[in-house]
């Protein structure tokens, strides 16, 4: 186990560094101006262009500035100090204000995916070619096809606007009310994957060895079901629903925007629509971080939930 | 489809109630996409207390199926149960509902499986697994449950039971794997162990430990036994009795002594004749011909015909009978005293 | 008995006693009586499936709109009039005007080209990317495969969204092929990995197969091996892989669009317009509705194409 978890750990801070490079080589390498690169189309002003000269240490050259820059750039990340956006606040403190945001909507997301996900695929699994386990594949099929793009701005107009069931946008302190649709809206694909994977996992497990052994020791079916295929089919459930809790923290730019939502996914969305490169920059290497850490304790529980991977 | 009834021997004919486990004439049916697949055609066997019976047989002989409709664990759909009678103390299992038929598992008939890896809950500790029946049918207590199970677990040999009774099922060798599967059949002291290819996973040398384990056990708490393999090699020494099957028949039925004397079913002797042999040097090892037909659609007349060396056109047109040889044999061959007689050297 | 223990012998015997055989009976003992092949299955099961044929029959229509958009609509789609802002529908234009006056409808029809041709296009990169690294690290195995493999495992770990924004933003030009170069580009360099792996997969498979090994015996060399015996095998599999992922293709290239960073007028995509229409929703819904409807249709069809033969082919789970 101890062993697992470090080869991961080691696996996880290569990834960081690798993906980290590549963020910065990717914003600053080979740029006529760097500082035009960063500030998109924008005028920049002397004070500005002076900072971020000083930020990013841009005065040095060759490729050893270019790592000398990189370090700097991973110890100001690992220090959490992430500079000022275009418009003079500090992105950390932007960061700070938006989390808590983010990681409710985020929740709420992974209750709904859980909550109507996992149980309907675990029936449609034991029900397997019902009628049931039919149109939930059907279903599942059309929100897997339908981008965000078109869900978000579509369940605002029709359930926030026009039918008034919901607040259509939620505002700089957001209720749990106001959270519910785009949290809804950002699970449903959560929702679809994990019915999905839900049902292949049970409907495999059901036919496993180990159930016909169950039975043949007189247990009753309720039991064979609830404790032996349901603690084995939710092992590639629950893997899942811990990357995916990454996956939206991450990938709510599009659910925050459209539902004006102050979380970080809203501060990434109007740092493109701004062109505020600084702001862009330091939110994506937050995030990635984010995604890498998620993934490291995704695998730690994956080891904690199946014995096999425990005692590699 | 010709229902072939198949005449009930006059070894199985003795009065109800007479035989501890008794199936009649049972038919075993696959549905599936493709069209019904005859897996069973009238199968007759019993067990009387105490007894091992091997039944033998090549992979798709019905062998497996006919333990499993036994326990009541056929995987249904695909597997129906169309006709026939499998009698436990002269009770119908057949006819009686899932929860009386569920009190029968583990408690009265246990089975044990080919590939204890997959047979066991990769997730949970063996001595919970073991535990789990105890708990479950018996009322134990947890503290009690786990008493008993290493207690079990000492009595199938497993050394330092205490110590493993935590341990996950890919902790363990293949044989002390088996070993957790049968301590786990013997829980609640069943009165029947089906025996479904228990060594046919393992080593050699691990094969005729878990055999003498078995009939050890056997005898210590006396049980009876059916013991499913198609290792001819694994029944000499552990059963009283032996059924042969072939395409969802029984198609020979003897005692072990005289059967392995002078087979008298064609099947049988060609079977007995692709054991190679220590005694006889420079022989030729013989094969059986073909392959097991498709259940879709079983030959006429004897099954075996297309295989069989014996064959004449009576065997292309007619159901063989179970012809009765004396001392309990029977042979469902319609040249069944020739191929005796031709066995007998 | 002994003559009659080969394997020859066995099958003279079932030949000889073939006339003696009933009718309907199969002599050949063992093998299914109708024997039909997976593809065969595949057709059958595809052949009643109703998603099947509406998934097909969208993607036609969509091909065709993306290739002739003159046909489905009468009306230039950059023919706008300030005056007609938001205005409703009317004869000429059934689904009324957008924000800058222009007809809803044919807007979402000429955003059809930009749409496919970027998903085409990414689907072609992606194919030749999956093809070439599935194909070495499946025939080479050993060392190669182990960086392949590792490289996979990196780019498959890279938040699609994320980088895209990452390296479109780098992307300053405006002009029209330079962004649909750009997103094409982008979309391919992150993309290609699940299709890889499926390559890479069935390589391994047609690697162990009978008539590759005897191939190899003939002395065929690698390449030869590569691209006439296992590519054929390969692509298959490959092409069901690339079918979903040209359905979210077009979606993510909407997304992009939606955000900014993708296409840029003066082409037509229905992500921008889907903006557009967004935020004018309480003036006007349809400019809202009707590029959303043509882009999830659009996804949706190459998705379930994709899945519906997928599942033809693998009845693992059925």
């Amino acid at each position: 186990m101890f062993r697992y978890i470090l080869r991961r750990l080691l696996q996880m801070v290569l990834a960081f560094f690798g993906t980290t490079l590549i963020v910065y080589a990717l914003t600053f390498a080979g740029q006529g101006d760097p500082i035009q690169a960063l500030a998109g189309e924008r005028p920049v002003t002397p004070a500005q262009r002076a900072y971020l000269t000083e930020k990013y240490h841009l005065d040095a050259t060759g490729v050893g500035g270019f790592f000398y820059r990189y370090v700097d750039y991973v110890k100001n990340l690992l220090q959490g100090n992430l500079g000022e956006s275009l418009t003079g606040r500090n992105i950390g403190d932007i960061l700070q204000q938006a989390w808590p945001v983010t990681v409710r909507l985020a929740l709420i997301a992974l209750a709904v995916a859980i909550i109507f996900g996992v149980s309907a695929g675990v029936i449609a699994g034991i029900r397997r070619a019902s009628i049931f386990d039919n149109s939930t594949l059907v279903l599942t099929l059309l929100v897997l096809g339908i981008p965000t793009i078109v869900l978000a701005p579509l369940a605002q107009f029709f359930l926030g606007v026009k039918w008034q069931l919901f607040p259509p946008t939620a505002g700089s302190d957001p209720t749990f009310y106001a959270l519910l649709l785009p949290g809804i809206v950002l699970g449903s694909l959560s929702l679809a994957t994990a019915l999905r994977l839900t049902r292949a996992s049970v409907a495999e497990n059901l036919r496993a060895d180990y159930v016909r052994t169950a039975r043949s020791k007189g247990l009753v079916k309720r039991r064979i079901v609830i404790v032996h295929v349901l603690r084995n089919s939710l092992i590639p459930v629950v893997t899942f629903l811990g990357v995916e809790l990454g996956n939206l923290m991450s990938g709510a730019i599009i659910t925050e925007g459209v539902f004006n939502i102050p979380g970080v996914g809203f501060n990434l969305f109007r740092g493109i629509r701004t062109e505020d490169g600084p702001l862009v920059v330091g939110i994506v290497s937050v995030l990635v971080v984010v995604y890498l850490v998620s993934n490291l304790v995704v695998d730690v529980l994956y080891a904690v939930l199946d014995p096999r991977i425990r005692y590699e | 489809m010709t229902h072939s009834t198949v005449e009930p021997t006059p070894a199985s004919a003795t009065p109800e109630g007479g035989h501890l486990l008794e199936l009649r004439d049972l038919h075993v049916e696959f549905r599936t996409n493709e069209g019904v697949a005859q897996v069973i055609n009238g199968v007759s066997y019993h067990l009387d207390a105490g007894e091992t019976l091997a039944v033998l047989g090549e992979s798709g002989s019905g062998k497996s199926v006919t333990a499993q409709a036994i326990m009541g664990i056929l995987d249904t759909p695909p597997a129906f149960v169309r006709s026939g009678q499998i009698l436990y103390r002269g009770q119908d299992l057949l006819t009686q509902s899932e929860e009386q038929r569920r009190q029968v598992r583990g408690q009265e008939i246990a089975m044990i499986f080919q590939d204890a890896l997959s047979a066991l809950n990769p997730v949970f500790p063996v001595g919970w697994q073991i535990g789990e029946t105890l708990r479950q049918r018996a009322g134990m207590s947890r503290a009690d449950a786990r008493r008993r199970a290493i207690e079990l677990m000492d009595l199938v040999k497993i050394p330092g039971a205490a110590k493993r009774i935590g341990d996950y099922p890919h902790q363990f060798s293949g044989g002390m794997r088996q070993r957790v599967m049968i301590a786990m059949a013997l829980a609640l002291e069943p009165k029947v162990l089906i025996a479904d290819e228990p060594t046919t996973a393992l080593d050699v040398t691990v094969q005729a430990q878990i055999m003498d384990l078995l009939a050890d056990l056997r005898r210590e708490l006396n049980m009876a036994m059916i013991l499913i393999t198609h290792d001819l090699g694994v029944v000499a020494g552990v059963a009283d009795r032996i059924a042969v099957m072939y395409a969802g028949r029984i198609v020979e039925h003897a005692d072990v002594r005289s059967l392995y004397k002078a087979p008298a079913h064609p099947y049988t002797k060609g079977l007995l004749e692709s054991i190679p042999r220590l005694d006889v040097r420079g022989q030729e090892l013989s094969t059986i011909k073909g392959l097991p037909p498709n259940l879709m659609h079983i030959p006429s007349g004897c099954p075996f015909h297309p295989r069989c060396p014996y064959v004449q056109q009576v065997c292309v047109d007619v159901v063989p009978h179970d012809l009765v040889l004396g001392d309990g044999r029977t042979s469902a061959c319609h040249f069944a005293q020739e191929v005796r007689d031709d066995s007998a050297h | 008995m002994s003559d009659f223990e080969t394997v020859a012998a066995t099958e003279n015997q079932a030949a000889r006693r073939g006339p003696s055989g009933e009718p309907g009976t199969p002599n050949q003992v063992g093998a299914p009586h109708k024997p039909r092949s997976l593809a065969g299955d595949a057709w059958r099961d595809l052949r009643r499936n109703p998603i099947f044929w509406i998934s097909l029959a969208l993607v036609v229509i969509f091909t065709l709109m993306a290739l002739l958009p003159g046909v489905f609509t009468a009306n230039n789609p950059n023919d706008c009039l300030l005056s007609r802002q938001h205005a409703g529908p009317s004869g000429g234009a059934i689904f009324g005007y957008d924000f800058q006056g222009c007809d809803t409808y044919s807007r979402a029809v000429y955003g059809t080209r930009a749409s496919l041709l970027v998903g085409a296009l990414a689907a072609l990169g992606t194919g030749i990317i999956a093809l070439v690294v599935g194909m070495l690290a499946g025939y080479f195995g050993r060392w190669v495969d182990a960086v392949l493999s590792r490289v996979i495992d990196v780019v498959l770990g890279i938040p699609l969204l994320l980088a895209a924004i990452v390296l479109l933003k780098r992307v300053s030009s405006d002009s029209q092929w330079a962004r649909i170069g750009a997103v094409v580009f982008v979309l391919a360099l992150l993309g290609w990995t699940t299709a890889a792996r499926v390559v890479r997969s069935s390589v391994i498979t047609a690697k162990e197969q009978d008539y590759v090994a005897a191939a190899r015996m003939l002395g065929a060399g690698h390449s030869r091996i590569m691209w006439r015996h296992i590519l054929p095998n390969s692509l298959a599999p490959a092409i069901v892989v690339l079918t979903i992922a040209l359905g979210s293709f077009i979606a993510a290239e909407a997304t992009l669009s939606f955000l900014g960073i993708g296409l840029k007028a003066p082409t037509i995509s229905w992500g921008q317009d889907i903006d557009t229409g967004r935020i004018h929703m309480r003036e006007a819904a349809l400019p809202l509705i009707v590029p959303s409807t043509f882009l999830a249709l659009t996804v949706l069809a190459f998705i379930m194409l994709g899945d519906a033969i997928r599942d033809a082919f693998d009845p693992k789970l059925r």
